[in-house]
């Protein structure tokens, strides 16, 4: 994954896919390898088993550069282990990301950079004399705000989980558009 | 009823109605070849991997059954990952065993271990690492029902050697069984019924239409359907290098082989055309050339059972996911339904007249037919007419198989293909030795049918040990070199592409010894150098039935393969020969 650079969460090649998989060995494998080979690149990937045991969904952050998401999803569809995909639309989706960074701070800059993780409801996980760890559980957009803001204190790690999401509790109907046609 | 799990392969195998199998055995896959010995299944020991692997394609193309192939662990594994993909990209039902280390070595870099669930991932529909002798049945059966449901292809079971020891309760699965463990396959077979009613008014609307059939025609068992559509409309039917054989080459609407080496009237034909139905065909980048320049002026519909096809190239303006032969016995049914419910008087208005269409298509057959030219001298035997003498001096239902190539290309140009499951080929992955074993597996699938292969003398140095298997098994194939001391294809592009500038293709006529060669794997062989030995030759091989028969037909180096259209270049421009050839660098 490339290094960050801010908004980079609005392109408009980014599509979140939710993907449904057998909780089987290998099937990660099988979806990112099957990426790989037909040339898609992946933006962010989280991967956990659901509250049904037999199956993990997988959310997906596809950057969709020359090949269609038509293309994309079908191809997934071709994956035995594959059950359903369903593609959220960013406008109607709750998107979340975690983000973890230990920055420099040292006497001067802890009391500051504490007082911005608490404006972004964020936490201090760990402490040391010279450094802080913090986290912070937000819509993507404000963890690359946060991410910027926390830079200027010098970061020594960063880490971020790629998002995941779930449709939005519309006054409609949630627009979560399954991509139909199965595949043999 | 306790069984090992190597006897609960075995007899799952024999469930699934295995007759046949091809394979080699090795240290990992052990346990599984004893109870072969009692078993009715006929397994038939090849000298190398990959022909295993190409028998059992050979014998899938032409009984529309999943060849059988198994090995062992490592190198054998990884000698099968061409065949495989092979299988994948022709859609080729294929059911390969691996063996596997113990599970508790798996991961230790054991003795003849590889991952090979994970090399083959990429070139299968699907696989399974068996880690207990209880799944067996249940794998096998999901195994022939992945590989031959929908779109077909070949799968891969890999099975550590403790888990064919371990001791299981036999239980054969049932549907439901398979449908519950399977939740993420559903094939769709049946077409979208608007879409259908569609594409029929835009055949019944079009003025220059061309049915596009491709190999998905052969593995719907289509043939009958497609006729039934092209003989409904008098719609002119291209068939592509997986498609020979769909359509009949005497029928007056058949127009032959499209694509960079089709003839000019198909390839034509389908530029000019303003529909193009396109059946169980994939837009190969050897049909379209150029996909922004081909068949510019043409909608599309589009038929296939595997939706990633639909758009993948060529956005279609009707798509239809679905099994080609229902799809287009319903689309006949609509189009019958259609002329039924027209209005009698307005009918003939609104048809379009096909008149011009179908004259034009006449006149291309008449002025660019086929074509080479004899040699000047007896000293150069012209490739063609092999195959030629070869067409004329065999029955019509010969089936004839080809490795890759020049010859595999005068094969599909020259020979004429009158039925169904005739030809047997590598299309997608173009696999250099693929003739001799897919031969060998062709005529083990139909032992009532004459097989030729007609193969080049590169690839014939690639895989020719399995003529050892074919003599001590008794499968009389035949195979015709196209011997032209050459790997004929590079010679043909360094010729035309790169100024004559030969590098690394020459390979001697005699050396090795082709007679000899086969004489040492207990064949008969022929020699031929001359044009009036090709049919006696032929003939003698045609009598002879009780080994396999390999001649060595010594031909003209310098024939190119034409009509072609340059890599990467449109079709509409199409080199018709070598005089127009020299400006078409």
């Amino acid at each position: 994954m490339s290094p960050t650079s801010p908004g980079r969460h609005t392109t408009a090649r980014h599509h979140i896919l939710s993907v449904l998989v057998e909780n089987k060995a290998g099937v990660l494998a099988r979806v990112s390898g099957l990426f790989s080979r037909r040339g898609y690149n992946i933006y962010s990937l989280a991967v956990a088993p659901t509250d049904d045991e037999r199956f993990s969904r997988i959310t997906i952050v596809v950057d969709v550069g020359g090949t269609t998401l038509e293309q994309i999803t079908k191809q997934l569809f071709k994956l035995i282990n594959v059950v359903k995909i369903n593609e959220l639309d960013p406008a109607q989706s709750t998107e979340m990301e975690l983000a973890l960074a230990t920055v420099k701070a040292d006497a001067g800059s802890r009391g500051e950079i504490i007082e911005m993780v608490n404006v972004f409801g964020g936490h201090v996980v760990d402490v040391s004399h010279d450094a802080l760890t913090v986290s912070l559980a937000d819509a993507p957009a404000r963890v690359d705000d946060f991410e910027e803001l926390m830079r200027a204190y010098g970061i020594v790690e960063l880490q971020r989980t790629g998002r995941v999401a779930l449709p939005k509790l519309d006054r409609q109907a949630p627009r979560l558009r399954s991509v139909t046609g199965k595949v043999g | 009823m306790k069984l090992t799990g190597a006897q609960a392969l075995i007899k799952s195998l024999e469930m699934e109605g295995v007759e046949v199998m091809f394979g080699l055995p090795g240290g990992c896959i052990l346990p599984v070849y004893d109870p072969i010995i009692d078993s009715p299944i006929r397994h038939i020991l090849v000298r190398h991997e990959q022909g295993a692997g190409h028998m059992a394609e050979g014998y899938a193309h032409v009984t529309g059954k999943p060849g059988v192939a198994m090995v062992t662990s490592g190198p054998a594994a990884t000698n099968i990952v061409t065949p495989l993909c092979d299988a994948y990209m022709d859609s080729v039902p294929m059911v390969v065993i691996t063996g596997q280390v113990n599970t508790f070595a798996i991961g230790s870099d054991a003795f003849q271990e590889c991952d090979t669930t994970g090399i083959t991932q990429a070139v299968t529909k699907h696989n399974w690492l068996v880690t207990d002798a209880a799944d067996i049945p249940l794998v096998v059966r999901e195994a022939f029902h992945i590989a031959n449901s929908g779109r077909p292809g070949p799968v891969l079971i890999d099975l550590p050697k403790d888990v064919a020891n371990q001791l299981m309760e036999w239980q054969w699965p049932t549907d439901a069984d398979v449908d519950a463990d399977l939740p993420g396959y559903k094939p769709t077979t049946k077409g979208n019924g608007r879409m259908i009613r569609e594409a029929a008014r835009m055949i019944a609307a079009a003025e220059r239409p061309v049915i596009y059939a491709g190999g998905g025609i052969l593995k719907a068992r289509a043939a009958e359907a497609l006729r039934e559509l092209a003989e409904l409309t008098g719609i002119p039917v291209v068939t592509t290098l997986m498609a020979r054989g769909a359509f009949p080459d005497s029928h007056p609407l058949a127009l032959g082989m499209p694509g960079m080496h089709g003839n000019y009237t198909a390839v034509t034909s389908m530029q000019k055309a303003d529909l193009l139905i396109a059946l169980g065909s994939r837009f190969d980048d050897r049909v379209t050339g150029k996909v922004d320049a081909f068949a510019p002026g043409a909608k599309i519909v589009h038929v296939d059972i595997d939706p990633a096809e639909l758009g993948k190239v060529r956005r279609p303006d009707v798509p239809i996911v679905g099994d080609c032969r229902s799809v287009i016995e319903e689309i006949t049914q609509a189009l019958r339904q259609l002329a039924a419910t027209a209005p009698e008087d307005a009918g003939s208005a609104s048809a379009p007249d096909r008149g011009p269409w179908m004259a034009q298509i006449r006149e291309w057959q008449t002025r660019f037919p086929l074509h080479y030219e004899m040699a000047e001298d007896d000293r150069f035997l012209k490739p063609q007419f092999v195959i030629e003498t070869l067409r004329e001096n065999t029955p019509e239902d010969v089936i004839l198989a080809s490795g890759v190539g020049q010859h595999q290309m005068w094969a599909s140009q020259h020979f004429r293909f009158e039925h169904p499951y005739t030809w047997v080929n590598s299309g997608g992955l173009g696999t250099m030795g693929f003739a001799v074993p897919a031969a060998i597996g062709a005529k083990v699938g139909r032992p009532d049918r004459m097989v030729w292969a007609v193969d080049g003398d590169g690839c014939f140095q690639m895989t020719a040990q399995e003529l050892v298997t074919a003599s001590a098994e008794r499968i009389p194939v035949k195979i015709a070199i196209l011997n032209n001391a050459y790997l004929g294809m590079v010679r043909q592009w360094q010729e035309l592409f790169y100024e004559e500038r030969y590098s690394e293709v020459y390979l001697s006529p005699d050396l090795p010894d082709y007679v000899k060669w086969a004489e040492a794997m207990g064949c008969v062989g022929l020699r031929v150098e001359h044009a009036e030995e090709v049919q006696p030759a032929i003939e003698k091989a045609n009598s002879i039935d009780d080994r396999p028969v390999v001649i060595d037909f010594r031909t003209d180096s310098r024939e190119k393969v034409y009509p072609m259209v340059p890599a990467g270049g449109s079709n509409d421009d199409i080199i018709l020969g070598p005089s127009q050839g020299e400006g078409g660098r």
